[in-house]
């Protein structure tokens, strides 16, 4: 009895610090500095200055401060609750929408072994695809309870657009499994520490380029970031899906997309960019242990840095564009990919 | 009581009708403006959507009006001035020039070769500011933030000179009935010549984000398309009637100033799309930039002002130190121009296109009418038929590059 109630302590303790670690600091810290680095990261792209107001006396620091003024703001504010007939789902959807992006983050793998993961599950990335497609429905409710034509209409192009590539997403994914043989996170991303021909790192994106880059496009779709985020487009619906949102529901909206930013970089880094593993580096030094963590995180805020300087430097689509791009070239190409992906095999296998 | 079959087929039509209605015919109708991000310059769509579809599309302009033409008709000639700068608030300029052309054609003022080359000048770079505006603002809406701050950072790169010359970057008033309030400063070609170089620059960047964007072309082409037919029946001027294939630009076709002594070419497009809109005004910027440098090149040296004391205040000096002198200012300023009875439309081609002033004097000193022609409202007329049948996001490119200024719309 004793022991069992250790075993089972420690498993929560274990869980405890490593969602500390991973989630709290990284996944939250990152997504919170996002909210800063977005705006700084846009200034320089567009010859701004950027914010730098805020201070603390005469710290500025370099508007880092912002991260701290805006959720004062935020929880200071009415929160308005529009004239609707379902306040309980108006505040209840940035909760659907915040709850699974965070969760997602369970069965990634952020360094080698057990330790470094939070859930080690075998069917890891069915695991992303099941919840993080959830998150549609944080922003159809949303838009449903605000009780609003312009939401109503980005909530409907959202809901089309999440589902549409929701398909082409996870069939771009199939090749990878495919290749490693293999739904296991940590496998997945063990495997890739292995070398090609001995140089070449054997990394998702060497076997799979063109899937790295469907991955890339549905995700950001999935998002709804720009260029893909119509049901904001402000330009037309005013603010879309959330235009109702003021104050903390609108900061945990905002805050969730911060946090699926990072969410696609984890799982892309996971996937196709060789997770933890850096090549030619095993061992279980402590400090290797050190240096493939930090791998993993710096290969993720790269893709994170790729999601932003898309999203400063594209117009929006159009969306009928979007759902043309999604069912009649994203889905097509995937296929193809799959089945050009299954043939090779095949054959390296007969052979 | 018998049917005639035609009768009886017009029955079941109408039950089919009614029931498909219920189902069907499900419209929403929403509000988009006056107070909506797109509505820029104030102004309200009634949208009826099927789906995303414009169905139909009320336009609802007089936001801003402010009674420009009554209120011209209380001051003297040269008090309408100020007011112009507020028609067209991005290149207030233009209307200066426009309406000063309009009051010496009616008198017959023939002005100093010296200040043609200068209105020249100050027309080019209001041209400059608005069609930066208009491409910059049209980024902003389809997503692009940083080509719009490209945009604006190249506005803000002439408004300093716009400046320099008149004192203010708006509310310039810097023409004079016979002539200009001062002529241009020391080392201003210079400066010209930096900020020129600088929006080049930026018109690179701009281009290389936009023109080739796949995104930005599909938005773009084949959207908002205006007939030649349309163009022309609804009295469109300027970029939406070149964008159909007319060549049609009153610099070119029908000189004032001294536009005949430069050599620039007339930017035409053929689809008449968004995309060949937003074509005409990059190409435009360039043409407006190699005219700037000819004006500089060809200025002649010589007085801003006619001679006549009668048409342009007498210089401080003689108001000062001779009689003749005071007299003739005290007359002009409280009895104000004397401009002979008649009537007489000028028309200067303006960011937009034709901006026309009809002006008619009973020889009192005050305008007995000042009628405007602003190039927009007359696209505004045609704007319906570019929307209706087209996808909502299809309202922004298109109101964009129609370039409506509700200054000069509603004045």
């Amino acid at each position: 009895m004793h022991l069992v109630d250790n075993v089972l302590l420690n498993i929560v303790l274990m869980t405890l610090v490593k969602f500390a670690g991973f989630v709290l600091a990284f996944v939250m810290g990152t997504a919170t500095v996002l909210t800063w680095a977005e705006r700084k990261y846009s200034a320089l792209l567009q010859n701004r200055i950027g914010p730098n107001r805020a201070n603390i006396g005469s710290i500025r620091a370099g508007g880092l401060l912002h991260m701290l003024a805006d959720p004062i703001k935020m929880l200071t504010k009415e929160d308005f609750v529009p004239n609707t007939p379902n306040p309980i789902l108006f505040r209840l959807a940035p909760l659907m929408a915040f709850v699974p992006a965070l969760v997602v983050f369970a069965v990634i793998p952020f360094g080698p072994g057990e330790t470094f993961q939070i859930s080690n599950t075998s069917l890891g990335i069915l695991f992303i695809f099941a919840i993080s497609s959830l998150n549609v429905y944080g922003a159809v409710i949303g838009a449903w309870a605000s009780n609003n034509k312009w939401s109503l209409i980005g909530g409907l192009r959202i809901s089309a657009q999440m589902i549409s590539y929701e398909v082409a997403i996870g069939l771009s994914l199939c090749g990878i499994f495919m290749i490693y043989g293999s739904l296991d996170l940590q496998d997945i991303a063990t495997r890739q520490g292995e070398l090609l021909w001995g140089f070449i790192p054997a990394w998702g994106i060497v076997y799979q380029p063109v899937a790295f880059v469907l991955y890339l496009t549905c995700a950001i779709a999935e998002n709804k970031r720009a260029p893909f985020d119509v049901g904001e487009a402000e330009a037309e619906l005013t603010a879309g899906w959330w235009t109702e949102y003021s104050a903390m529901g609108f900061a945990v909206f905002a805050l969730s997309e911060f946090i699926e930013i990072v969410l696609i970089g984890c799982v892309g880094t996971t996937l196709f960019l060789g997770g933890w593993t850096i090549p030619g580096l095993h061992g279980d030094a402590w400090w290797i242990v050190v240096l493939e963590i930090g791998g993993f995180l710096f290969k993720s805020l790269f893709l994170v840095w790729l999601q932003m300087t898309l999203r400063w430097t594209l117009p929006r689509f159009r969306y009928d564009q979007i759902m043309r791009l999604g069912w009649r070239i994203m889905l097509p190409i995937a296929l193809l990919n799959l089945v050009v992906t299954g043939i090779v095999l095949t054959f390296i296998e007969r052979a | 009581m018998t049917m005639t079959a035609s009768q009886k087929l017009t029955q079941i039509r109408s039950e089919l009708r009614t029931e498909e209605a219920e189902i069907i015919n499900d419209k929403m109708i929403i509000n988009m403006g006056p107070s909506h991000p797109a509505t820029h310059g104030t102004v309200k769509f009634v949208l009826t959507l099927d789906g995303e579809t414009v169905d139909d599309v009320d336009i609802t302009i007089g936001y801003l009006h402010r009674g420009f033409e009554k209120m011209a008709e209380a001051g003297t000639w040269q008090q309408v001035l100020p007011y112009t700068d507020r028609l067209n608030y991005v290149s207030p300029l233009i209307n200066n020039v426009g309406y000063v052309g309009a009051v010496e054609k009616l008198w017959g003022v023939e002005i100093t070769p010296r200040a043609k080359y200068i209105r020249m000048l100050i027309s080019e770079l209001s041209r400059m500011t608005d069609h930066l505006t208009s491409i910059a603002a049209g980024a902003l809406e389809l997503g692009g933030f940083t080509p719009f701050l490209y945009g604006v950072e190249a506005r803000e790169a002439l408004y300093p000179l716009v400046e320099e010359l008149t004192g203010a970057r708006l509310t310039t008033s810097y023409t004079r009935i016979g002539g200009l309030a001062k002529d241009i400063p020391d080392g201003y070609e210079q400066h010209m010549n930096t900020a020129l170089a600088h929006v080049e620059g930026l018109m690179i960047k701009v281009d290389k984000l936009l023109t080739k964007n796949r995104i930005f072309y599909d938005r773009m082409m084949h959207t908002g398309v205006l007939s030649q037919e349309d163009a022309i029946s609804s009295g469109c001027t300027g970029v939406m009637l070149r964008c159909t294939g007319v060549d049609w630009d009153l610099r070119k076709h029908q000189p004032y100033l001294a536009y005949d002594e430069l050599d620039f070419d007339v930017i035409v497009g053929s689809r008449g799309d968004n995309y060949d809109r937003y074509l005409c005004r990059m190409e435009e910027l360039g043409q407006s930039v190699k005219m700037i440098r000819q004006i500089f090149k060809q200025m002649p040296k010589g007085p801003i002002n006619v001679g006549d004391w009668k048409v342009c205040l007498p210089p401080k000096d003689a108001v000062y130190n001779s009689i003749e002198g005071m007299i003739a200012h005290f007359k002009l300023v409280t009895e104000g121009h004397q401009v002979p009875p008649g009537e007489a439309y000028f028309a200067v081609e303006g960011g937009n296109g034709e901006v026309g002033f009809h002006i008619v004097s009973q020889g009192n000193g005050r305008p007995y009418r000042v009628k405007v022609r602003p190039p927009c409202f007359y696209a505004m007329g045609i704007l319906r038929k570019m929307l209706v049948g087209h996808m909502l996001a299809d309202i922004i490119p298109t109101f964009d590059t129609l370039n409506m200024i509700g200054g000069e719309v509603d004045r």
